[in-house]
């Protein structure tokens, strides 16, 4: 009997043995850090786009190679297609370390904590609502990196190009289009339909206070019931709780847990997640949709625009700079959308067909300036605590 | 003078793990706690200042006090009754049982949140199944979200604590004192209360303080599957680091937290030194025997459904996700998000197939395990040295700092080795090694804390009748001592094991993306949208399950087996 049950157990394991191909050994762990790319990346596939990417880097940016390792600090959602990352290294000599340093608020913290003995020469992934407070705590050089000329002036929020634009992506509503369709409903048009009792405990959004998408979805309440009119955000909020609206902890436990247009079995068919949510569903959804399950609403959609700088005290600047360059270049903003859900900057990037088809641009964007952010988002978190949790 | 001399022996052992507590845990706190006093880009310089403001965290206390309080109490009521069938009685499938119990301890809360949400929530199994059966239009079961959901996923996650620690001593207690009172005509209850529990009482409070510990600094279960008003000290700490880089307001409140630690395990090892009692210690297998008569044949059949209903339900739950039923039996369709885990169709930089990331876990965990046991078991020995010859340190006070790697923030310490660590002379941010080292942290308290209790119980007398006997005092120890220790010893590595599994923390510090171990790989998998991403997290999370009743089953197997 005990050995019946025990074998009931392994399928698992075997499942995973019986499609698994012999991988390279992991070295044991050395305190001498291992070289980066050895066992990650297989290098056959390195090949086919390395053309392309020759192309990327403007041959005036940097006059002489500059070999070494560059270390990129950057936050858990960083990826990057191999062939891409592997083109870059072969073309410019320069082995890429990354480090993970959590979500956008910790690895900033860690860097400007280590300010005095930088751990990375670039740090990627600031977003406009750390702007400020990452500029104010002079932890990166400026740099005008030629790829500045392709992109649009509204994504560049620091004129001494401190931190340089990389990507953008909206933070908006989505539904369970057949939740809504079943139920007859007619779909919230704006924000403050959210607050009316006909859609009572539909919508679960993300706590500001620990999660990137609750903030930013904060700010486009504060953006658009700004303090002083005659209905504030405060009010607003106040309203979405009597609305029985849920606050979940993050993106995830809101998305995969509370909502129910994907594939968590959750109760709620609103969600405050991305405008290219719906796209990345046909996207990740192994062939099986050719529509996503979900859309989003055309309440307002704050803008959230991503940054690349070079950290001040680097050991290795012409890396660092052929590091930006290559985050601006044609062959990183083309890969960009496929690889983290996100839209390039640059103008004329040829975008995914599931980002086209089912990601347009969002019809009602706001946005606030770095600076009122920086000042405003601690007390308004604090607010927002005592009007929605306590 | 004499004295000193004497006791330096027991100072020997002490040593090492004392060096490694004060490198690895005091150090990178003390930096945070150095660079936080004075104002500058993430400190207002108001350390002090926040500290004397108790209304900005005393509610915080109180309230994640009463929630830990209230998730013990239920864990020790599952788990005690369960810890004593699975001691004392043998039946089918008992170290399966036992083994499955221990795996939900080393789940990532996110997973965990989607379990029961697949189980509990309005269009989970349960309810779908009673409204079926009921013929009901809204569901019956509406715990998402509430006090009793944390209180029964802290259940879920911490009921091994007990059955290990209470488990593991009670095992080693020699049956006969039962028979005895039974003989001197006391009933079956006045034996339980007078004789069995009270014998367990230290070993009881050891796991009562590491669950309360442990839910009281809860950060994935309470967010996840409670809701923001139950949040925890922890959770305040992360806001003020991660959102509002605010490190003095952090450390005030990590100071608290620590605060509380120390009291708790204070108040813990008063009562431990007043209810042990030396005791004669058994071979775990000479005290089982099969359940005979109705009340140890309940005991087990409750013993087999916390396994199964508390621990498997969700679990199972889990892996019904993980394989989408949708193209019927075909394996193709079946285990297609397995399948799926070994490609890379986006061609990512930073893929990992599952074997890799297992064999990092398994390297991380191994490590872990050896790490925690040899600087744990002098440690506890130190710590129970014969009172007689003076201990080196006050054990109560050292037994309460042990708490403190438990009730350190983890928010706190990620950021304080990596500004510790990044200058000379320990170079090692993002070093692997670090991983096993912060591990091992965590892992101390599990191991004293497994080993203390029956360390106090072995009855010197053995050893002294060894050395009558001609023995010197190493070989008294090795032969007397170590085999009697055996199961608390397996209990200590099991617990070291699956913390480091389930990867408490590492994720605060700075990784390198080619050595993802399984936690980092499911975490990666959750943050995208789309079904084939949340399937192959589900997927994932079933190996990692596996990995772990492989690696408890292995564990147990360990333990010397006297058949007689």
């Amino acid at each position: 009997m005990n050995k019946r049950i025990s074998l009931l157990a392994l399928p698992l394991i075997l499942a995973a043995c019986a499609v698994a191909t012999p991988v390279p050994t992991m070295p044991p762990p050395t305190a001498t850090r291992p070289p980066a790319t050895a066992t990650a990346r297989p290098p056959t596939t390195a090949a086919p786009t390395a053309a392309p990417t020759a192309t990327a880097v403007p041959p005036t940016a940097t006059p002489k190679p500059a070999p070494g390792t560059g270390t990129v600090m950057t936050h858990d959602s960083f990826a990057m297609s191999n062939a891409v990352l592997a083109a870059f290294e072969a073309e410019s000599g320069i082995t890429v370390k990354v480090l993970k340093a959590g979500d956008v608020g910790s690895a900033l913290n860690k860097a400007i904590l280590t300010k005095d003995a930088p751990l990375a020469d670039v740090f990627y992934g600031v977003d406009n609502t750390f702007l400020s407070r990452a500029l104010s705590a002079g932890i990166f050089d400026p740099y005008a990196a030629p790829a500045l000329r392709s992109i649009a002036d509204r994504y560049k929020l620091d004129p001494q190009n401190r931190l340089l634009p990389v990507d953008y992506g909206h933070v908006s509503v989505n539904y369970d289009k057949a939740w809504f369709e079943a139920k007859k409903l007619a779909l919230p048009a704006t924000l403050k339909d959210l607050a009316d009792p006909k859609y009572k405990g539909l919508l679960v959004v993300e706590n500001p206070a620990t999660s990137s998408p609750g903030l930013a979805f904060l700010l486009a309440t504060i953006a658009s019931f700004p303090e002083g009119s005659a209905y504030t955000w405060q009010q607003y909020w106040a309203d979405l709780r009597k609305n029985d609206v849920r606050a979940a902890e993050g993106w995830e436990a809101a998305y995969y847990g509370d909502f129910s247009g994907s594939s968590g079995k959750g109760p709620r068919p609103l969600v405050v997640s991305y405008q290219t949510s719906p796209a990345a569903e046909v996207m990740f959804s192994e062939g099986k949709l050719s529509t996503p399950p979900t859309g989003n609403l055309d309440a307002a959609a704050f803008e959230q625009i991503e940054f690349v700088g070079i950290l001040r005290g680097t050991k290795n600047r012409p890396a660092a700079e052929r590091f930006v360059n290559f985050m601006l270049g044609p062959a990183v903003q083309a890969d960009v959308a496929g690889q983290m859900v996100v839209y390039p900057v640059a103008d004329g990037t040829k975008l995914p067909a599931e980002f086209v088809q089912f990601a347009p641009a969002p019809k009602n964007i706001v946005t606030l300036a770095p600076d009122i952010i920086d000042q405003g988002r601690e007390k308004w978190i604090e607010a927002w605590t005592k009007i929605v949790l306590k | 003078m004499l004295a000193a001399v004497r006791s330096l022996p027991s100072a020997v052992p002490l040593a090492l793990p004392f060096a490694f507590l004060a490198v690895f845990l005091c150090y990178p706190l003390a930096t945070i706690g150095a660079l936080s006093a004075a104002p500058s880009a993430v400190s207002g310089g108001e350390l002090v200042a926040t500290l004397l403001r108790p209304e900005a965290y005393f509610e915080t206390v109180v309230l994640s006090a009463a929630q830990a309080g209230a998730s013990t109490l239920l864990t020790l009521a599952l788990g005690l009754p369960a810890a004593y069938a699975f001691a004392r009685y043998r039946f089918r499938g008992d170290r399966l049982l036992r083994a499955l119990a221990g795996v939900p301890f080393v789940m990532p809360a996110v997973v965990v949140a989607a379990a029961f949400a697949a189980l509990l929530g309005p269009r989970g199994l349960a309810n779908t199944a009673l409204q079926g059966l009921l013929g009901l239009d809204q569901p019956p079961i509406q715990l998402l979200g509430t006090l009793p959901m944390i209180l029964i996923a802290h259940a879920f996650y911490n009921v091994s604590v007990v059955i290990r620690i209470v488990g593991g001593f009670w095992s080693a207690i020699d049956p006969r004192l039962e028979s005895a009172a039974a003989t001197l005509g006391a009933s079956r209850w006045q034996t339980l209360w007078r004789v069995t529990l009270p014998l367990a009482l230290p070993a009881i409070g050891s796991a009562a303080a590491l669950v309360f510990l442990f839910t009281f600094g809860s950060f994935g279960v309470v967010l996840l599957l409670g809701n923001a008003r139950w949040a925890t000290l922890e959770v305040e700490i992360y806001r003020q680091t991660a959102q509002l880089l605010r490190l003095d307001v952090a450390a005030a409140l990590a100071l608290i937290q620590m605060l509380a630690t120390v009291a708790l395990g204070l108040v813990n090892s008063r009562l431990q030194a007043r209810t042990a009692a030396p005791l004669a210690m058994r071979l775990a297998a000479d005290t089982r025997a099969a359940p005979r008569g109705p009340g140890p044949r309940a005991l087990a059949c409750f013993a087999a459904a916390v396994s199964l209903l508390l621990c498997g339900l969700p679990l199972a739950a889990l892996v019904a996700g993980s394989l989408p039923l949708d193209g019927g039996l075909d394996p193709n369709s079946l285990f297609r998000y397995f399948i799926a885990l070994e490609r890379n169709p986006r061609g990512s930089a930073f893929f990992v197939p599952p074997l890799e990331a297992i064999r990092n876990s398994v390297t991380a965990a191994t490590a872990t395990a050896g790490l925690a046991l040899a600087l744990g078991l002098p440690l506890a020995v130190g710590m129970t040295a014969d009172r007689r010859r003076g201990p080196v340190v006050t054990p109560a006070l050292l037994d309460a700092l042990l708490l403190l790697p438990l009730g350190t923030s983890a928010v706190t310490l990620g950021l304080g080795y990596i500004v510790a660590f990044n200058r000379p002379p320990l170079q090692m941010v993002g070093s692997p090694w670090l991983i096993p080292l912060a591990h091992t942290l965590i892992a101390l308290p599990f191991v004293v804390r497994t080993l203390t209790p029956a360390l106090r119980a072995l009855d010197p007398r053995l050893r002294q009748a060894a050395a009558v006997l001609g023995s010197p005092p190493w070989r008294a120890r090795l032969e007397i001592d170590l085999p009697l220790l055996a199961q608390p010893l397996i209990a200590a590595l099991a617990f070291a094991f699956a913390t480091s599994l389930c990867e408490f923390g590492a994720s605060l510090l700075i990784s390198r993306p080619e050595f993802p171990t399984v936690p980092v790989v499911i975490a990666r998998l959750l943050s995208q949208p789309g079904a084939l991403n949340y399937g192959q997290a589900l997927a994932m999370s079933s190996l990692l399950m596996g990995v772990t009743a492989a690696g408890m089953l292995l564990i147990d197997r360990l333990q010397p087996n006297h058949e007689l």
